[in-house]
């Protein structure tokens, strides 16, 4: 009895379609229509931290060096904001939009009503957090490149793995977010993010920390990503890459599946 | 099992759980084709689990159930392609104008942008929003909210439509302006399911009805021979000051149907109200006040469940 319950509940929501999911992708787009001044106004966080901290606060600093290679501060600092800003890109709709959606706006109970399937929406509001994130590091790789920060072509790869970063997180923020009861709740997510932002190598390297404490620092997600941009940046390629690639995938996985079975237990009771 | 085409809904031992709590508790109704079908009960009653298995947004628990000759444990996505939802709650997106609304809604669907434009201009006439076609959502008044919510429920041009306490919350004039609405979909062919606690509203716009109570149908057919099945056609009810009612109903004998005594008042039940009346002021009875009316489905909710349907 019970699998074959699991099996009612499970294979409608579960169907699949690319195009309907590209709909939930849609409203996001006509939500944003409105209210573009908020989706604009995230791209100058990075850019302010980079003028302020790398160009600023770098001339005290002098210089670093990545893998051997000898750069200025700003240089050290720009592929940590990247990472940052595809994170934050896709955290802000994967938290605050997607609860609000969620829970106030009941916006997924009334896509469910159309051919719209719980997968559809799920599928469609992580692709909306990668676009999210993508628009800023797509703009910030482009601040950066004219400032002179990116030290090899290879530093294009760097967009496609801001998007995996940009997906990582997204994932995860919708998973967590899924669980959250109410604003409040939300507030530690904010809580955990910035120490993640300030302490995951974004601003200098590990070696300042104990050998325990730079062990939790690399299971951190951003710090994943921004080691691997910034090898990127610098044109180096290495397997340990691999590792860091594979990693976000992981979460990207683990993040959807989780949230994908929360939407199913919320959304069709 | 078999189903004729003209059925458009068939249930049978529709059971819905959660956890512990039994909310459907085995329910059998079909549904025609064009007719306007209503669940009438109390809050808690399990019409809206009901609604929300029909429109395949909750799986069923246990029985049979079919929607547009399908099965939603199976093919959700295609039934609710057919299928016009108004939610008690609205449920709009308050940040986006009135036409987005409908635009977007009909995205949902695959409806082509252009197809969406012609079809939003009729909708937004028939729902009366056309000047308020660029206001946002949050400026709407309750009923305009509702208007839109049927209107939107209607882009996908629905066979049919299920509506959720459709005027709950609503002022008198929004009210009939929402059931003028429902009348002018019926008359098109639409199916339409209606719940609702009151019982004007399904005495005015249903076909046919079925009474649910505690998570069963405890009575079903058209609300008239509803009427007139259980209780009766007409009903008197008097105030006594001694309050003694019992005696009176003993005195009334075989000259009433039947009898119920609510709270400070007597409803005496039968074919001609005004001959019971007649007949109590005979027996020299003078009550405190006294009223002849026809019996409602609020009478049949009560004799079915002995509770009164609105609290």
């Amino acid at each position: 009895m019970t699998t074959y319950q699991q099996v009612l509940r499970l294979t409608p929501a579960m169907s699949f379609s690319w195009r309907r999911a590209q709909h939930v992708i849609e409203h996001n787009v006509m939500n944003y229509r409105r209210n573009w001044f908020y989706l604009v106004s995230g791209f100058f966080e990075p850019l302010f931290y980079l003028l302020g901290i790398g160009l600023g606060l770098g001339r005290l600093v002098g210089s670093l060096s990545v893998d051997g290679h000898p750069v200025s501060y700003a240089t050290f600092v720009a592929p940590g904001l990247l990472a940052a800003a595809a994170m934050n890109g896709a955290m802000w709709d994967a938290t605050f939009n997607f609860f609000f959606k969620l829970k106030v706006e009941k916006t997924f109970e009334t896509m469910l009503a159309t051919p719209l399937s719980v997968l559809d929406v799920a599928c469609g509001e992580l692709g909306w957090t990668l676009i999210r994130g993508a628009i800023y590091s797509s703009g910030f790789l482009v601040v950066m490149s004219i400032f002179g920060y990116c030290q090899s072509p290879l530093a294009i790869l760097c967009l496609p793995a801001a998007g995996l970063i940009s997906l990582a997180f997204g994932a995860c923020g919708l998973a967590a977010t899924s669980f959250m009861r109410s604003w409040q709740d939300l507030g530690t997510v904010s809580l955990a993010m910035l120490p993640m932002f300030l302490f995951s190598g974004t601003f200098y390297g590990l070696t300042f920390y104990p050998g325990w404490l730079q062990a939790i620092i690399r299971l951190t997600p951003l710090y994943q990503g921004v080691a691997l941009l910034r090898d990127l940046d610098v044109g180096v390629l290495t397997p340990v890459m691999w590792v860091h690639v594979g990693y976000l995938c992981l979460l990207t996985l683990i993040g959807f599946i989780v949230v994908s079975h929360r939407l199913v237990r919320l959304l069709t009771p | 099992m078999d189903v004729l085409p003209d059925v458009i809904v068939e249930a049978r031992g529709l059971q819905k759980f959660f956890g512990e709590v039994e909310a459907v508790r085995g329910i059998d109704f079909s549904i025609q084709r064009g007719e306007v079908f209503g669940f009438l009960g109390p809050n808690g009653a399990g019409k809206t689990s009901t609604m929300r298995m029909i429109s395949c947004m909750s799986p069923r628990s246990a029985g049979k159930l079919l929607v547009r000759g399908h099965d939603p444990a199976e093919s959700g996505s295609e039934i609710r392609r057919g299928i016009g939802l108004v939610p008690q709650d609205d449920a709009l997106d308050s940040e986006m104008s009135v036409l987005d609304n409908l635009h977007i809604y009909g995205r949902y669907f695959d409806i082509p942008r252009k197809e969406i434009r012609a079809r939003a201009k009729v909708l937004l006439e028939f729902a009366q929003l056309t000047d308020r076609a660029d206001s946002k959502v949050d400026n709407l008044s309750g009923g305009m909210r509702r208007r839109l919510t049927i209107a939107r429920a209607l882009i996908s041009r629905p066979e049919l439509v299920i509506l959720d306490e459709p005027t709950t919350g609503l002022d008198p004039q929004a009210r009939h302006l929402v059931w003028e609405r429902l009348y002018q979909l019926r008359r098109e062919g639409v199916t339409l399911i209606i719940t609702t606690h009151y019982m004007d509203e399904a005495e005015q716009l249903c076909d046919r009805l079925v009474v649910m109570d505690r998570g069963l149908i405890v009575g079903a057919g058209t609300p008239r021979s509803l009427i007139e099945k259980t209780v009766a056609r007409e009903v008197v009810e008097v105030r006594l000051d001694d309050g003694n009612y019992l005696s009176l109903v003993d005195r009334l004998g075989d000259h009433i149907d039947r009898a119920e005594i609510l709270g400070d008042r007597l409803c005496c039940y039968g074919e001609d109200g005004d001959q019971i009346l007649d007949l109590i002021l005979a027996l020299g009875i003078h009550p405190a006040s006294s009223l002849v009316r026809r019996a409602t489905l609020e009478d049949v909710f009560l004799f079915l469940t002995g509770r009164s349907l609105v609290d």
